[in-house]
This record gives C-alpha cells, structure tokens and sequence, in this order.
C-alpha cells in the first residue's frame, strides 16, 4: 500500500522531469540505428546468399539480427543509461532536504526503498517494451524463432534488474546525482568487461571467479538462448544484496545521524 | 527537533514523543507526529494538491477519507488558490503554509513546527501564528524559535535549552515570577520630583522608589513591590490627592528576552545591553 503510493509519487517524477522522456527517446533513438543497420547487412548478406549456395547454410535471422541487437546493442545501452535512471533516487532527495520528511512519515525504510525500485524498474520495462518492435517487425517479414528471443530478453530484464539495483544502492551512498550515476557506470563497466581485465591469467584461480562474476560472461547464454540457473541465481543474487545493502545505508542514517 | 521527529538519533539520552521511544519505536511515534522542518523541503515538480495527496497516502490515509483531508488543509492553511501550483514556484509564505498543511494532514496528537514564522513578511508571520494558535486545543504542539515575543504570544509553556540542557521550564507567567520576585511599576508624575518620590515610598507594599528621569518638571519613576501586591490603585489614589498630575502609570513586566539571557548566561543582564539571542 505505501510501497504503491511511493511508487507512484517516483513515476510521476519522472515523467514530470524531462528524465523519463530522453532516456526513452534516446534509448529508442540508438537501439533503432542499429537495429537498422543489422538488418541491411542482414538482407546484404541473404542477397549474396541467395547468388551463392555455399553461404547460406549459416543463415539465420534470429542470430544474424535480434542477438545481436540485445546482446551487443540493448545490453550496451542499459550500461550507460540504467545509471541516469537511478542516480536521483536518493541522491536528490538528500540533496534536496526532501528526505527529511519523507524518513519522518510512518513509512518502513523498505517500503521506501521498495516503491522507489519499483519505479525505476517499471520505467526500465517501459523502454523494453519499446524495444519489442523490433522482433515483431522482423517476424512478419521472416521466421523468428521466438526461443531464443526470449531468453535474450529474460536475460535483458535480470540483468537490468541488477544494474538497477546497484544504482539505487549508489545513490543512497551520495546526495550529488553525478556522481552517483558516474560511480554506478564506473562498477558496472567494470563488472561487465572483468574477465577481459585478466586475460594474462587465463586459467588461474582469480580468472575464474572474475569470470563468474562478469555481467558480460552471465549473459551470454541468455542471448543464445540457454536459461541457466547458475546466470539466473547470479543475477538474483547481485539484486538482492545491493537491495539489501541499500536498506542498511538507510537504516543507518537513523542511528549515524 | 529532528531527534523528535526520528529523523535523528540522539548523542546521548532519550527521547520519548507519546509514549514511545523514537528510536525503538520509531514507526508508532511516525504515526503521531506531524513534523515542519526548519527549512522546507518540497518536490519542486510536483503540483501542491498531487503532492498533499501524496503525504496523504503515505500517512495511511484511506482513498476515500484522502480527498476531503487534503481539501480540509488546503482550506485550513488557506492555500486553495495555489492548489494547481508547482511546489517550485511557491513563495516563502506559501511554502511554509504547505509545509504546514502537509504536517497537519492525518490528524496528528504532536505538531512538531522548527521555526515556522522565519523568513515570512509581517502579515504572513501573523496570518502563520493565528493558523497556529488555532491549531492549539486540539493538539499538543511543540514550536522551537528564536524570536522570543513570539513565545508569549503562541505558548502556554516554554522550555529553554541551553546547550542540550533544560535550563528554566514553565509557563511564560511561571518564568517571570520565579525569576524576579519583584514586580516593577513605571509611573510618570507631573510635580515636584523629590516631594513625589517621598511620597510614593511612603504608599504601602512600596519597597523602593527609583527616580529615573526628570525634565521640565515631569519625574519618572520605577516603583518596586512585592509581586503578589497590586500598588497601582494606591500609587495612583496618592498622586491625585496631592494635586500632582498622573501622566503613565505601566507595569514593567519582564520579559521573556530578559529571562532568557539571564538564564543562558547565568546571570543579571547588565542594564540596557542588547540581548543576543542564541
């Protein structure tokens, strides 16, 4: 119930700022040029095809235009944008003084933060569904397979899940919003391309954890199509405790001052 | 304040507001408060109606009680013209007057108002002060300020902290009685200054007369009594029997900004020095 007003109260200020309106126009914008080009090389490519056999065994449209649109593309671009959508959470609140009252209503710390989440997951699932376009556009003109698709996008919703959540912990850390959304991107970058980091020690023990630990590594097999629960667990996991950790910096303005 | 509120802890000692610890029972203390910080913060973008409605929500009032509360302080703080308006154009007074509305919304047992009158213009200040005024009754409220009239004019009981302690506790009357046994009457005589001073030292339940001033042959004189004897009548009976003309006869109260200083430092004010409040 108080989970649902604060909620509602965050969408609102979205949509009120213009946040919500260039996040998705940009969100829309990129995942739409690259959409476009995937799908000219894509008919260049069949058309070349088409002149000689050999090639066309490998043909595919699900590999050749929808993976790597949410693998390389969409995934990509939650990277940098996931991080605006979260920075003002909290940030502005603190900055603002607004937090005062708010902590000083009869809500639990966790419906606060819970209402607030939501929102930002909620508009997240917004510019995903803008994306849905895509598949269905393509899928009336060729044969999707649909599998893989939405495995890809299972794996879109856990991972943005995440890098939400990480967001929103960050921002309960800070009251400037930049350097919230800048420290979130910072993490995360450095979470997705950690394996890359120590390719020299291929095979060693750290290798491997940092391996398990790569946003990048986790979604591979969403994109191909594979639901693992290790990725599946990971994900879950990443959420729940930076929600987690976000509660107890909450709860420790109550006794830190 | 803010420790009231639970929006803070507190360094050491304990605060209780109803009943409940703030700190252990912070929720059921949330539930009875209404809380106007000093300086208030509002959602610049949000509309105030949308936004009462918010605070409404979050108050755990139902859907249906919601919209006649929030028309309830919308007439009460007198702010029904701006309910369209973005919280961010509001000016000083009108935000105050939500910050108002908004700690009012629910009905709460405890007011908890930081400095509600600061920054207004004079007729914003009094139209906040009668709000308040008529506010009390039906609820306690606890107002912090510094403008020291304000006080005797708002509250029934006043608490001086200095330094995190309670340093004088009471009513404002309670205050000046305790803290000068004497009560201190001015009057202004026309006459013959030293026959008048005689005169007045001889009225009963007179304990000293001070000459103050003197010009073109008006006297102006401080007379001392004890606090619970009235010498106005007799000092004024005397005076007309004697053919002098009584020009002011004003009981000296002292006031609050005297008591203050005097028990923030410790000691007698020097006579005439600007007080500083703290």
């Amino acid at each position: 119930m108080r989970v649902w007003s604060i909620f509602k109260k965050e969408v609102r200020l979205y949509f009120v700022s213009p946040i919500a309106y260039v996040v998705f126009a940009i969100f829309a914008l990129v995942s739409g040029a690259f959409f476009y080009g995937y799908l000219i090389d894509y008919a260049f490519y069949s058309m070349r095809a088409a002149m000689s056999p050999m090639l066309a065994g490998d043909l595919n449209i699900t590999e050749g235009v929808m993976r790597p649109l949410l693998q390389h593309v969409i995934a990509v671009i939650m990277l940098f944008v996931l991080p605006l959508l979260t920075m003002r959470l909290f940030a502005e609140e603190k900055k603002v003084g607004t937090i005062e009252l708010l902590l000083t209503y009869p809500v639990r710390d966790g419906e606060v933060l819970l209402g607030k989440y939501l929102a930002a997951l909620a508009l997240f699932l917004g510019m995903l569904v803008l994306t849905l376009c895509y598949p269905i556009l393509v899928g009336s003109m060729a044969r999707l397979e649909w599998g893989p698709l939405l495995s890809g996008y299972l794996g879109l919703v856990l991972q943005g899940a995440a890098f939400l959540a990480a967001g929103v912990l960050i921002s309960s850390l800070t009251e400037n919003q930049v350097v919230a959304a800048v420290a979130t991107f910072g993490i995360l970058l450095l979470l997705w391309v950690a394996p890359s980091l120590v390719a020299n020690f291929v095979g060693s023990e750290l290798a491997r954890i940092l391996a398990h630990l790569s946003m990048l590594e986790q979604f591979e097999g969403f994109a191909k199509g594979v639901i693992d629960t290790k990725a599946v667990v990971y994900y879950l996991n990443f959420t729940l405790l930076c929600l987690f950790l976000t509660l107890r910096s909450l709860e420790s303005k109550r006794w830190r001052g | 304040m803010r420790i009231l509120a639970c929006f803070m802890p507190a360094t050491s000692g304990r605060a209780r507001v109803a009943g409940f610890d703030v700190l252990e029972h912070s929720l059921e203390v949330r539930r009875r408060i209404g809380y106007l910080p000093e300086n208030i913060p509002l959602y610049g973008d949000m509309t105030v109606v949308d936004y009462l409605g918010f605070v409404a929500e979050v108050k755990g009032v139902g859907r249906a009680e919601r919209r006649r509360r929030v028309g309830e302080v919308l007439e009460r703080c007198l702010i029904e013209e701006v309910r369209g308006k973005l919280l961010a154009q509001l000016s000083k007074g009108y935000r105050q007057r939500v910050g108002l509305a908004q700690a009012l919304i629910g009905d709460p047992e405890v007011l908890i108002l930081d400095e509600p009158t600061i920054g207004l213009d004079p007729r914003q200040i009094v139209e906040i002060r009668s709000l308040i005024k008529s506010l009390a009754g039906q609820r306690t409220i606890i107002l912090s300020t510094h403008i020291l009239p304000e006080v005797s004019m708002v509250c029934e009981g006043v608490v001086i902290i200095n330094h995190g302690r309670i340093v004088a506790q009471g009513t404002p009357e309670k205050l000046t009685g305790e803290l000068s046994p004497v009560a201190r009457t001015q009057v202004r005589v026309a006459g013959p200054a030293e026959a008048v001073a005689a005169a007045l030292g001889r009225v009963p339940g007179v304990l000293r007369v001070e000459q103050a001033t003197e010009a073109d042959g008006v006297g102006v004189f401080v007379v001392e009594s004890p606090r619970d004897q009235d010498v106005r009548a007799e000092v004024a009976r005397l005076v007309a029997e004697q053919g002098w003309g009584l020009l002011e006869l004003r009981p000296m109260g002292m006031s609050l900004e005297d008591i203050f200083i005097r028990v923030v430092a410790g000691e007698e004010p020097a006579a005439g020095a600007p007080g500083e409040a703290g």
